[in-house]
């Protein structure tokens, strides 16, 4: 008993280098900003920065982002649900394949994967030559909201199929098997084990791409045409644009804390601190 | 398992060996005099000349890029690399000379500055009274480019870009002062106004343009427009050049109204470390030979006189690149509008963006 | 059966929708015409000059090693950090998990220029600060895949090695490491990652000179993307696929060694 206090005691200090880590490259940063977001460019304390978020451009962009967001969290979670459910059901050795493939696409720089859907939705793109060939009509997708729903969610997808992917991966089997044994059908199985014991991959998958989606901008202007102001665009441009750094501090000091409010949330409904696995 | 962890200690220790050699590469060049950082636009010079020139004085030159003249001037203030040599626009080198951020250019002691156009010095004085802070590298016109076989009238005004029949086939320029110069020309006023009123004027008819616009963009129109996808856009000379080239039914104009010349010149910041490197460096691109490659990678318009001599007929008729005088005369250099009017322009920047 | 083509239909309609732009992209690669829109002709040349062009390859290998050493060093800080953290109580544990979770919530821009003023504040901005950005980046990822795996992983089979007179470092290597070994892995490769493809946070962090893939394409936008940039995609996308497919090799005839 000794002997595993003692062991522990010392296990404590491998946090050590982190911690000193985080210090330095989380905590010291986030205090610049903080410190930037609570003053003026006199150098005076004010909360204005903060409140700016009341200003009606600003959470008419927060509120765009948030619907954004939220729009393409809820179709990557259609269309990765089910994919991850059939993959999971012929695992084996071919695991870390499937993972490689889906992450894969991520690995190709992100501006080009940007670039090569506007080709794709361009009015006289691709899409388009595809669908007049077969006699359909032209859709006008490129510089319209469709299509920044459709750069996030193929931006963020592989984050979403992942966690639940794995989350599915774990089940194990034999639930599956005794309850078929006891008579329960594929519906009943589905609704009782197979969604409860996957919904802690799916509410990390929410996370991985609700979150990032909020201050994403890169994508709206490239495929939106840059006439939607999002939350992201707002920070960025005070940092590189107006260069009013207090300004952008101030709006991402209130983008942090509405993050975390949201995580908050989510996490309670996942008590077994489970939630946070992605593998 | 013996074998992974010796491979993964090799590993660690091969990466923090090289990651370290890394680091202590780039601490040796910023110590060593005889080197030159250059800060430029993207994709706006052509590499060779730099290879020559660090050849014939054996200056080392660090070559950085940036986008947009605002990443520039964030990165410059952030003060981290003490930048030598700045390429930049117009209205941002008059920004930095008001601030005191720029030194004087010893222009007598180059030998090839006679090589540059007096026209263009001329212009140059719009932001460099006394052309003491400032050297031309590029210029050109702000236009519309149209594709003739979508556009069957004459495009002579700026007011075919609120043409209802053009929905969703105009494309805008992604960046602030090229949004409002094109109302503000339009209605007969400066681009450089500071005026509340004009200014709030040309925001309600961008706002009424909006529906009208297919994208904002700043590089991708060249390649929209090449690809049909719209009929008209507000573009850089340099860039309808280039697109004109690729599609024979495109034609530019700078509307009868007139427009924007702009200049991207050379200055020396205040965190020059290296002024005798920069200054010869600036000499080099004038000299005919070097100017000449530039251009012909730029193509976008030459302040060099003597480049200008030396090339064909065709390319000197060429008015995308080189437009008539009187249309020169209609045009006006952007102006730093001083941080109190900047402020209430990027409002009115803001606001059109979320309209 | 029906249900079976369906669910295969499904995967393979996904999959193609995830790597039709890179197919685009590869054809980008070999066409004359620099436009994105209009086709040229087929050509080698873009591979040609990409080889000859010194700037890119410094770039690439710029990337590459930042990346690899970003993700090494993050999952070695973060497995220890995990080890340390699961026998830390319940409070301390949340605190530190917050702390780890803000560079991954907050927006990049914001992490990018925070980590710039840091700097500038009190060093230089050269290769380590880009690589503490990295670093930092990529922890979180490493944790959130770690913690679990060490959670789940059962203390009696180690303290029965304790009992038979092993000592814990020995216990450990044996024992725990095998075991969380997957999510060591899947943390490696999420840092990896988010590292190779990030732009914003680079762009404000790295020293004079240094490119990485990500802000030299970025600063070629304004301009036209030159198509050497596709070529090395291209190259870097069938690098990997290769890479991929001789490890698919490798564990297979590992499954059937085991088997016969």
């Amino acid at each position: 008993m000794r002997k595993l206090w003692h062991w522990m005691n010392k296990r404590k200090l491998l946090t050590g280098p982190y911690l000193l880590w985080a210090v330095g490259f989380i905590i010291l940063p986030l205090l610049m900003i903080i410190y930037y977001g609570l003053t003026s460019s006199d150098g005076g304390f004010t909360l204005e920065n903060l409140l700016a978020i009341g200003d009606p451009i600003h959470y008419k962009a927060l509120g765009q982002s948030l619907l954004i967001a939220f729009g393409s969290t809820c179709i990557s979670l259609i269309i990765a649900y089910p994919l991850a459910y059939i993959l999971s059901k012929n695992q084996g050795s071919k695991k870390g394949i499937i993972i490689m493939l889906f992450i894969l696409p991520m690995w190709i720089n992100f501006l080009l994967r940007v670039l090569a859907l506007q080709m794709i939705l361009a009015n006289t793109g691709i899409l388009n030559g595809i669908l007049n060939f077969f006699g359909l009509p032209s859709q006008h997708l490129l510089y319209t909201r469709t299509a920044i729903l459709i750069g996030m969610t193929y931006d963020y997808l592989p984050f979403m199929i992942l966690p639940i992917y794995n989350a599915m991966c774990k089940i194990d089997r034999d639930l599956i098997h005794a309850a078929a044994d006891l008579g329960a059908g594929n519906k009943l199985i589905f609704r009782k084990i197979i969604l409860p014991l996957s919904m802690p991959g799916v509410i990390s998958g929410i996370i991985m791409v609700f979150v990032p989606s909020i201050s994403e901008f890169a994508i709206a202007d490239i495929l939106g045409g840059s006439k939607i102001l999002l939350i992201g665009n707002v920070i960025e441009q005070e940092f590189s644009l107006t260069n009013n750094w207090h300004l952008g501090s101030g709006l991402s000091i209130v983008l942090m804390v509405f993050i975390f409010i949201s995580m908050a949330v989510m996490n309670k409904n996942d008590a077994e601190g489970e939630g946070q696995m992605i593998w | 398992m013996k074998k992974f962890k010796v491979y993964l200690c090799l590993l660690v220790a091969s990466g923090v060996l090289l990651g370290g050699c890394g680091g202590s590469e780039t601490e040796n060049v910023t110590d060593s005099g005889n080197t030159l950082v250059v800060f430029n636009y993207g994709d706006y010079i052509d590499f060779t000349t730099i290879e020559m020139f660090e050849k014939e004085t054996g200056i080392r030159v660090e070559y950085e890029q940036y986008v947009t003249p605002e990443d520039m001037y964030t990165k410059y203030q952030s003060g981290n690399i003490p930048y030598d040599l700045i390429c930049t626009s117009d209205y941002m080198v008059e920004k930095m000379i008001r601030n005191g951020e720029a030194k004087k250019i010893d222009t007598d002691s180059m030998e090839y500055y006679d090589n540059l156009d007096p026209t263009y010095l001329e212009f140059c004085q719009a932001f460099d009274a006394e052309n003491e802070y400032a050297v031309p590298y590029f210029w050109g016109t702000v236009g519309i480019l149209y594709n003739t076989e979508l556009v069957d009238e004459e495009v002579d005004s700026w007011d075919i870009l609120w043409n209802e029949k053009y929905e969703n086939q105009i494309i805008m320029e992604n960046s602030m002062r090229d949004a409002f110069e094109v109302p503000l020309k339009w209605k007969g006023k400066s681009l450089n106004t500071t005026d509340e009123e004009e200014l709030r004027e040309a925001q309600a008819m961008l706002m009424d343009q909006k529906k009208l616009v297919m994208a904002y963009m700043v590089d991708e129109s060249r390649d929209a427009m090449i690809a049909g996808d719209a009929a008209l856009a507000v573009i850089y000379s340099g860039d309808a050049t280039a697109a004109m080239e690729a599609n024979e039914n495109l034609d530019y104009v700078v509307p009868e109204e007139g427009s924007n010349i702009w200049f991207d010149c050379w200055m020396i910041p205040d965190s020059c470390k290296h002024q005798e490197n920069a200054q010869k460096f600036i000499d080099f691109m004038n000299r005919e030979d070097i100017a000449r490659i530039n251009f012909d990678y730029v193509y976008y318009g030459t302040p060099n006189k003597a480049v200008y001599d030396g090339l064909d007929e065709e390319t000197k008729e060429d008015y995308t690149i080189f437009p008539e005088d009187d249309t020169l005369e209609k045009c006006e250099v952007y102006k730093y509008l001083g941080s109190e009017a900047e402020s209430f322009y990027n409002q009115l920047w803001k606001e059109l963006k979320a309209y | 059966m029906v249900k079976r083509w369906i669910e295969k239909f499904y995967v393979g309609l996904v999959l193609f929708m995830l790597y039709a732009p890179i197919a685009i992209l590869i054809v980008c690669s070999f066409n004359a015409s620099k436009s994105r829109r209009v086709w040229g002709g087929f050509t080698f040349q873009w591979y040609i000059e990409l080889f000859q062009d010194e700037a890119v390859i410094e770039a690439v290998r710029t990337s590459l090693m930042l990346t690899t050493v970003a993700a090494v060093v993050a999952v070695l800080l973060g497995t220890l950090a995990s080890i340390g953290i699961t026998v830390m109580g319940q409070k301390k544990q949340q605190v530190i998990m917050t702390v780890t979770n803000i560079p991954m919530l907050n927006a990049d821009v914001v992490t990018g220029i925070a980590i710039m003023l840091l700097f500038g504040r009190f060093w230089n901005l050269g290769y380590f600060s880009m690589l503490a950005a990295h670093i930092t980046l990529g922890v979180p990822y490493v944790i959130l895949n770690v913690m679990p795996k060490l959670q789940q992983t059962s203390v009696s089979t180690y303290e029965a090695a304790l009992d038979l007179g092993a000592s814990p470092v020995y216990a450990f290597i044996k024992i725990v490491l095998p075991d969380i070994m997957p999510g060591i892995f899947s943390g490696f490769l999420l840092a990896f990652t988010i590292s190779l493809d990030d732009f914003v946070i680079t762009y404000f962090t790295k020293g004079a000179g240094m490119n990485t893939i990500s802000t030299m394409i970025y600063q070629q936008v304004r301009r036209g993307i030159n198509p050497k940039m596709y070529a090395l995609s291209t190259i870097l996308f069938l690098l990997i696929l290769l890479v991929l497919w001789v490890a698919n090799r490798i564990s297979a005839r590992q499954v059937q060694e085991t088997r016969g």
